[in-house]
């Protein structure tokens, strides 16, 4: 089991505190097929994604955006026991989704860019370390049930 | 694949970068060194406190080589051949290790930049860092 100090339980909490889940879940999701252009191949059903415009404004990426930091929002709230709470959503990201794990770094690194950007100076070099620990746990127990 | 309107992109932003080179090639080691233990490995004996004059001066030396990078996209490999060859025969730091160094540059850039660094400045500094890691590690073997 990860062992959280309290320092890194501060941290977290103070992170997602300072979140707007809707904005940044949309700029997060929008950055990663953006930069990530390969990303896209896992939402085929979502229509235009053909620039960085029609991305940015495309209305299935900004609710699947909100989506997925509420996800997010589950393993902070769960924070001693992620892998168990996210145990069904690993199995759905593998047997229906099935998508690449690797891809999670990525959208997990689109995340702490838009982060960054939101927290400027206050994103400290502590601070992050906290966040990468806690998207190391969640991106592992994402990739926990794939076989 | 650089685009030409994204080769001006970096070519612009690191010359303002590399006018305050210390501070931020300070902050982004920094920020690796806290996230990433491992990477300390390769700086046995040295004071990597924040700020510290180690930091300071390698972080400088880091952004003013990546400047350089920035002026000569097109001649990369030419322009970097010194840095190439230091890096496969005497520092031989493990590939892993580029991206790393590289996400922290690029969330330093963000934290400083905020909604300048849109997507579209990241993708194209994104794919600017790769294309000089591959030119770093490309003498490995």
């Amino acid at each position: 089991m990860v062992e959280w100090t309290d320092e890194e339980r501060a941290a977290i909490n103070k992170i997602f505190g300072r979140l707007n889940y809707d904005v940044v879940g949309h700029a997060t999701l929008a950055r990663c097929l953006i930069v990530y252009p390969w990303t896209q191949r896992y939402f085929g059903g979502f229509g235009n994604l053909y620039s960085p415009a029609t991305i940015m404004a495309n209305p299935m990426v900004r609710a699947q955006g909100t989506v997925i930091v509420h996800g997010l929002d589950r393993a902070m709230k769960n924070m001693d026991k992620i892998k168990e709470t996210y145990a069904e959503l690993s199995v759905l990201h593998s047997e229906k989704l099935h998508v690449d794990p690797d891809n999670f770094r990525l959208l997990g690194d689109c995340l702490t860019i838009n982060i960054a950007a939101q927290m400027g100076e206050t994103f400290t070099p502590d601070l992050q370390a906290a966040w990468q620990k806690f998207l190391q746990c969640v991106i592992t127990a994402l990739g926990r049930q794939y076989h | 694949m650089l685009s030409k309107y994204e080769k001006e992109l970096i070519a612009t932003i690191w010359e303002r970068v590399a006018l305050r080179a210390e501070d931020v090639g300070a902050e982004a080691l920094l920020r690796m060194f806290t996230c990433f233990p491992k990477t300390k490995t390769y700086f046995d004996q040295k004071d990597l406190s924040p700020r510290s004059p180690h930091l300071l001066s390698h972080g400088g030396r880091i952004v003013e080589a990546i400047a350089e990078g920035a002026k000569n996209i097109d001649t990369l490999a030419t322009t970097l051949a010194p840095l190439s060859v230091l890096h496969a025969y005497q520092l031989r730091i493990d590939p892993t290790n580029f991206k790393l160094l590289c996400h922290c540059i690029l969330v330093t850039l963000s934290c400083r930049m905020a909604e300048e660094f849109t997507p579209v400045v990241h993708a194209a500094i994104d794919k600017f860092l790769s294309a000089l890691s591959a030119v770093l590690t490309e003498k490995y073997r």
